[in-house]
């Protein structure tokens, strides 16, 4: 399954400066996966202990994949998988 | 340096007041690689607390989808304090993750004063900036 993935400004240093990337994958994590084999270091930014860092926000298409089963989304051909870095404080 | 229109302050300033004492947040889109805070938009906090502030993770993205569709970039990400001082917290040093933003901080814990504050925010390390405030 090829996807197109947005990537925010933060973690442009590991796509050389690239705002969209292809990536392969049936579900999240694949995908995550298939980022790191060919932007390595991309992975430490979006996972942490096996779950989604809070300081990311994952979409598949319009949806927050945290409503909609974290890594294990399931992600179909065409699909557009948006990064943006979650925007909060205190 | 923030060089700030004083209409947008006012408005930064009128929002945190009308939600006080939760938490206001939003942002100040401008031309991509212009430094120019032009079209603010103010945001939902989900938290809705006088401790903490989130951008709705949908409303977010409409937004930034937006942004992106009119090459413009978020110049300004501003969010208020209701009982502190306006200084990044722990929180908002972590998760601060637009290297081209202005964070801008207001206080609204006195009822008739009020501080408007800019920093940069960049792996950690916060950086206060001057204010220009343009008539």
């Amino acid at each position: 399954m090829a996807v197109t993935v947005s990537i925010p400004t933060i973690l442009r240093t590991h796509t050389g400066g690239e705002k969209s990337v292809d990536a392969k994958g049936g579900t999240l994590a694949e995908v995550i996966d298939d980022l790191e084999a060919n932007h390595g270091g991309i992975k430490g930014r979006l996972v942490k202990d096996g779950n989604l860092h809070r300081f990311v926000n994952v979409y598949v298409n319009d949806e927050d994949v945290r409503f909609a089963g974290g890594l294990e989304a399931t992600v179909a051909d065409g699909d557009n998988v948006t990064i943006l870095p979650a925007v909060a404080g205190g | 340096m923030l060089s700030i229109g004083r209409d947008l302050v006012d408005a930064i300033l009128a929002h945190a007041r009308r939600d006080h004492p939760d938490e206001a947040c939003g942002v100040i889109a401008g031309p991509e690689g212009s430094d120019r805070p032009v079209r603010m938009i103010e945001m939902i906090n989900a938290e809705r607390s006088p401790t903490f502030y989130r951008f709705d993770s949908s409303e977010q993205l409409k937004v930034w989808r937006e942004m992106d569709a009119a090459d413009e970039e978020p110049v300004v990400i501003y969010h208020s304090h209701t009982a502190t001082e306006a200084y990044p917290s722990r929180t908002d040093i972590s998760y601060a993750s637009e290297p081209n933003a202005h964070y801008v901080l207001v206080s609204t814990r006195e009822p008739d004063s009020h501080e408007f504050r800019s920093y940069r925010i960049l792996d950690g390390v916060v950086t206060e900036e001057d204010v220009s405030i343009v008539e």
